[in-house]
């Protein structure tokens, strides 16, 4: 099953290739959300008490080195393949009214790194998750190089360097510890666990994650890939590549490595507290939609690794939760300003505002996605959040007095996003339109679009919000059976790394 | 009908207004938007009323828990469970009763109110969700679901203080209220947190029966436990120092001023410290900070009132200073009196603010003058005068009868003159301070006078003497949505007082309130009413009011324009500048904040880290450049990069192990 998942969307992205340029759209559709349709299925049969792995598929790949094509899916990842199942969908769909050049290439890529992004967290082998990982960053580099703004050359070099020189360090650490334990399988590892050079080992696949984050200071590449980057793209960049850091952070360094992950939490926590701030600070001086959003992410991914660095049952659930709560309301806020780019063709705030007035359905929506990156109780932000800070609170009550602080930060930056844009006086068609053309996008579709009225959502707009919406409100209402189905996984790895000692 | 669905049905029937209105607003139109909202309003107050009744069939013991019921798990992780829980006891259903009640009276003005204004059915729709939070906050069981209250109310005074948002001076009060409020979140955030780290969970009932069993050995950690707490109470009850977002919160509609910025949410932080006194009693540095906070709070917004123009920051000024007195009277054990006076300045304060609407809404939309035939209020496009500028009034009397006269016992209420509802409670609130700390009783026996003194100013201003614009000659009075909500209030202010908790045993059972409230509060010494003190007090009220009366009446008429508080100099400097409270926040930390987030942002993260990055990036091209000429691509070169490197890098770790 975990293979299906997994594989659909590749197939989806040959049929694309070898299928005429018309069904492109289709069928990137129908290919994820079979995969989606599918992760139901294996949603519905998990077994919450279970703490090892389910649905396990496991054959020998490369025997000498005793390297696997083994799956499987425990608490730890659950939330996060349904994430990526959930999210691929919601942003071709998007796709599919905004991308009008090679659209066939575009859908193969996209398909391509839901693949990619599924195999990283379901690989149980460290051979075949670093095949997925490096896999994950060839769409996206061309996703930017090809269809992004004017820089985007320089944005998908920044985002390839950036991240190939943490994964370097990571494989050295993959082929040392694999060579010198005679396995690859990370359940074995864990197992045996004893590493001599836990430290040297715990720094390499942390510079992997950290940067893959991003976690401050190694955030720089990502503003500059989001402002670049084609809305679909920075959906998936949200909502999911950055979750791949976390992720390793939590399957590998804390699991393999839990002598230095208690040792180094304090440098993992300062950084982390450090972004939390920074991150929102930064956002805050933006004049760029997209980017004060891309800023966002530097001070909301600091929380999950604040939580994570928490070593505690409380805290690692929490930043699993927010990992999930951070794709839904980052992925809804770059929605909401690809709506908006889509139609007057800037994201520069100073040139907006007023929008609620003249759009209410999308003024509305705005707000909840604002709400639910603010941290408001109700929605799920808030869950995550307090959760994370609890589990720090315990760990250490400083840190998360300043980390606390991000709080009043959130505020004042998104709702000076959420005012800039959607409050004050609409500036009027002709403006927005002048300040578009002198803008000069490379986008196919300029004039013909933007010379029509201002039109609020339409069907399709807020059919890719609508599931987002809903989980925002579920979640926030109603977190227990999401903690549930992480829970026992998230103990036994407390428990079997000797980490759970509160 | 379970005791589940009926204790939500208070919550449920204002949600579904939000719903109904979001979804159909529109086509309901005016009228059926905002009744559909007045209604969901009163079977909200209806479901209250049955609470109480079934509340007061219960045993009335302390330590008795009132009405509870658990909905669902909300979070559960690890140790750390919520459930999504409900509880209705003497306390909240005091505060339930005044939410909704006095709510419904509100939806009802604002019906007149807001008439054509083009959001109608979206102001509703705030006002019915602010309805439903304020309710979570008092219903809430623990102290998370209290905190999911407390920041929905602050969400919908966020929204409703922008309502009008064309304006961007009105987002902006809006924002800075949201983000001000934060502030004092964040204390509260770190209070829950603490209390979870020692007492391991987060209901009242757990927590206060562990307070009470493990006494002195927490007396530290409820030590900064209720510090942290106050902070959160400094905010949302907009004391000092983070008063400042309230007086700019009158940008909202009036309707909203009265209900959420006079009568409920900003008594949130009483509601809080009263809910947990049990803490707060084993702090006996907090209780001295939160009196002499309340205190002094009380004087300097009271000071500030004196010499405001606009209609409503004087109300709002006023406003932060009885919130004082509620405040100190929790600082000196006082908690019957901080809930008595929180109930009476419900119903005289929320009369002033309407009556304020009233007469703004006259002045605005009176026949003769009015520059647009339609539309609402508030939109920037008056060319004339400013209709909440007192300057500009004055003869009101004759014009708007019944708004004069509901307003004038607003004032006399507020004042503190007996028998109307404020003497009583202010009364019982001093008597407490004299008996436990002279300082803060000191601090508010000065506010009281002054107290007195700026509302009959601003009732001479608005009200007597001949009108000074030519909107004020022409004014007419509001129309019956509007004055009958003023009536029915007016009559609360007069008996509330001593219907709630008259002092003697006579006629009316004694201290009923006190009694109340044991089961919740404790039994407390029931404060005895001081003949002398009441007195005083109340010939201070009479001998300060006369004297603003008639100093208006000859410095501040049509012919001369004089304020006569200009002679205080720099004393009136510091009053009409608000102690410079807003500039000393714009120095020490607006301006820095965004120095460092611009220098951050354009500097550091421009230069700094990226350069560093691009150092590299550019020296990697370099190289790149080089292994261009043997013909590779970008990515491919790289990955070649990349290979060496790591053949490297396993050559020596296999070699050196």
């Amino acid at each position: 099953m975990l293979s299906l998942i997994t594989f659909l969307p590749l197939i989806g992205a040959v049929a694309v290739v070898l299928a005429p340029k018309a069904w492109a759209k289709t069928l990137a559709l129908v290919a994820s959300l079979a995969a989606f349709v599918v992760s139901l299925f294996m949603l519905a049969s998990y077994n919450n008490a279970e703490q090892g792995f389910q649905f396990v598929e496991s054959v020998k790949w490369i025997a000498q080195f005793d390297i696997g094509y083994k799956l499987g899916v425990d608490g730890i990842s659950l939330w996060l393949v349904m994430l990526t199942t959930l999210i691929f969908p919601i942003a071709l769909w998007f796709s599919a009214g905004s991308i009008t050049t090679r659209e066939k290439e575009y859908y193969a890529l996209m398909l391509a790194m839901q693949t990619a992004t599924l195999g990283v967290f379901l690989s149980l082998d460290m051979f075949l998750f670093y095949v997925f990982w490096e896999f994950a960053l060839v769409p996206m580099y061309l996703l930017i190089g090809i269809w992004g703004g004017e820089r985007r050359v320089y944005a998908s070099l920044k985002f390839f360097i950036f991240t190939m020189a943490g994964s370097v360090l990571m494989l050295v650490g993959i082929l040392y510890m694999g060579l010198n334990a005679g396995t690859f399988d990370v359940e074995q590892l864990a197992a045996g666990r004893m590493f001599v050079a836990s430290t040297p080992l715990f720094l390499a696949f942390a510079a992997a994650f950290v940067i893959k984050v991003p976690l401050w200071p190694f955030h720089s590449w990502l503003p500059d890939a989001h402002v670049e980057a084609p809305t679909g793209g920075s959906i998936i960049l949200a909502a999911v590549l950055l979750k791949m850091g976390t992720y390793g952070l939590i399957r590998f360094n804390l699991t393999l490595f839990p002598d230095a992950s208690r040792e180094w939490s304090w440098l993992m926590i300062t950084l982390a507290v450090i972004g939390i701030l920074y991150g929102a600070a930064v956002a805050f001086a933006q004049s760029d939609a997209k980017k004060l959003i891309a800023y966002s992410s530097v001070s909301h991914m600091g929380y999950i690794v604040l939580g994570i660095f928490t070593l505690n049952e409380i805290g690692v659930q929490g930043a699993i939760l927010q990992m999930v709560n951070h794709g839904l309301s980052t992925g809804g806020l770059f929605l909401i300003v690809g709506f908006i780019y889509d139609r007057l063709h800037t994201r520069e705030m100073s040139r907006l505002g007023g929008l609620w007035g003249k759009m209410p359905v999308y003024g509305t929506l705005a707000l909840i996605f604002t709400l639910s990156s603010v941290g408001l109780p109700a929605l799920n932000g808030f869950v995550g959040e307090f959760t994370i800070l609890q589990g720090a609170f315990l760990a250490n009550p400083t840190a998360t007095a300043f980390a606390a602080l991000g709080m009043v930060l959130a505020a004042a930056y998104l709702l000076t996003f959420f005012q800039k844009v959607f409050l004050g006086q609409y500036r009027g068609d002709g403006a927005a339109h002048a300040d578009a053309h002198a803008d000069a996008h490379g986008d196919a579709h300029g004039d013909a679009q933007g010379a029509t009225a201002l039109l609020d959502l339409n069907w399709r707009e807020v059919l890719a919000t609508l599931p987002l919406l809903v989980l925002c409100f579920v979640i926030g209402l109603y977190a227990t059976p999401f903690f549930t189905a992480m829970s026992a996984s998230v103990q036994g790895m407390l428990a079997s790394s000797g980490l759970a000692m509160r | 009908m379970t005791m589940d669905l009926q204790i939500i049905l208070p919550v449920l029937f204002p949600l579904v207004g939000v719903l109904v209105n979001s979804f159909f607003g529109r086509r309901l139109g005016e009228r059926g938007s905002g009744v559909f909202a007045s209604l969901m309003v009163a079977l909200s107050f209806g479901a209250s009323v049955l609470l109480l009744r079934q509340l007061s069939a219960q045993p009335h013991t302390e330590g008795a828990h009132g009405l509870a019921s658990q909905l669902f798990p909300w979070i559960q992780v690890g140790t750390l469970s919520v459930p999504f829980g409900f509880q209705v006891d003497q306390l909240s259903i005091l505060l339930m009763l005044i939410i909704t009640g006095v709510g419904l009276l509100i939806h009802i003005y604002a019906t007149g109110y807001m008439h054509n204004d083009e959001r109608f059915p979206r102001f509703f729709v705030f006002l019915n969700l602010f309805i439903s939070s304020m309710l979570v906050l008092v219903m809430g069981d623990s102290f998370l679901m209290m905190f999911v209250g407390w920041e929905l109310v602050g969400l919908c005074s966020y929204l409703l203080i922008g309502f009008w948002f064309s304006e961007i001076k009105n987002s902006e009060a809006g924002r800075k209220a949201f983000v001000v409020n934060r502030i004092g979140d964040v204390a509260f955030v770190l209070g829950i947190l603490l209390i979870f780290t020692t007492f391991g969970s987060l209901s009242y009932t757990e927590v206060f029966k562990a307070v009470e069993e493990r006494g002195a050995e927490v007396a530290a950690a409820v030590g900064t436990i209720t510090l942290l707490l106050f902070i959160g109470a400094t905010g949302k009850s907009a004391q000092l120092p983070l008063m400042v977002w309230l007086p700019d919160a009158m940008a909202g509609p009036t309707p909203v001023s009265a209900l959420i910025h006079a009568a409920t949410m900003v008594t949130a932080g009483i509601y809080m410290m009263a809910r947990s006194h049990v803490m707060f009693e084993l702090a006996p540095t907090t209780q001295t900070v939160v009196g002499v906070v309340g205190g002094l709070t009380a004087l300097v917004a009271g000071v500030i009132a004196l010499t405001q123009w606009d209609i409503k920051k004087v109300l709002a000024y006023s406003t932060v200073s009885q919130l004082g007195f509620m405040v100190a009277a929790c600082g000196v054990g006082a908690y019957t009196a901080a809930v008595f006076h929180l109930l009476t300045h419900a119903f005289f304060k929320a009369l002033l603010f309407l009556g304020s609407g009233s007469v703004i809404h006259g002045i605005e939309h009176n026949p003769k003058t009015a520059t647009h035939a339609t539309g609402g209020h508030g939109g920037g496009h008056h060319q004339g005068i400013d209709p909440q500028d007192m300057r500009n009034m004055g003869g009101l009397k004759s014009r708007m009868k019944i708004t004069f006269i509901t307003y004038l016992i607003g004032g006399l209420a507020l004042a503190g003159v007996p028998p109307l509802a404020g003497f009583w409670s202010k009364d019982e609130i001093l008597v407490s301070a004299s008996q436990s700390n002279s300082l803060v009783f000191w601090l508010l026996a000065v506010t009281a006078v002054l107290t007195a003194f700026y509302t009959m100013r601003q009732i001479r201003l608005v009200f007597f003497g001949e009108p000074r614009s030519r909107e004020a000659w022409h004014t007419i009075e509001s129309g019956p949505q509007m004055t009958i909500p003023l009536v029915i209030l007016a009559v609360f202010s007069v008996v509330g007082g001593v219907v709630i908790n008259w002092p003697f045993e006579a006629i009316l059972p004694a201290h009923a309130l006190s009694h109340w409230l044991e089961p919740v509060l404790g039994k407390l010494e029931v404060a005895h009413f001081d003949f002398g003190m009441a007195g005083i007090f109340s010939l201070l009220a009479i001998v300060a009011m006369a004297a603003a009366y008639f100093m208006y009446k000859r410095s501040y008429n049509e012919t001369v324009k004089q304020e006569p508080l200009e002679k205080l100099g720099p004393l009136y400097a510091l009053s009409s500048n608000k102690f410079y409270l807003d500039d000393i926040y714009r120095v020490l930390v607006v301006i820095p904040f965004h120095g460092f987030a611009t220098v951050f942002a354009q500097v550091i993260d421009k230069n700094g880290i990226d350069a560093v990055v691009n150092g590299i990036g550019g020296a990697v091209r370099n190289a790149s450049l080089v292994l261009r000429e043997i013909q590779t691509g970008f990515v491919r070169s790289y990955g070649l990069v990349m290979l060496l490197g790591v053949a490297v890098l396993v050559a020596w770790f296999v070699f050196t192990r």
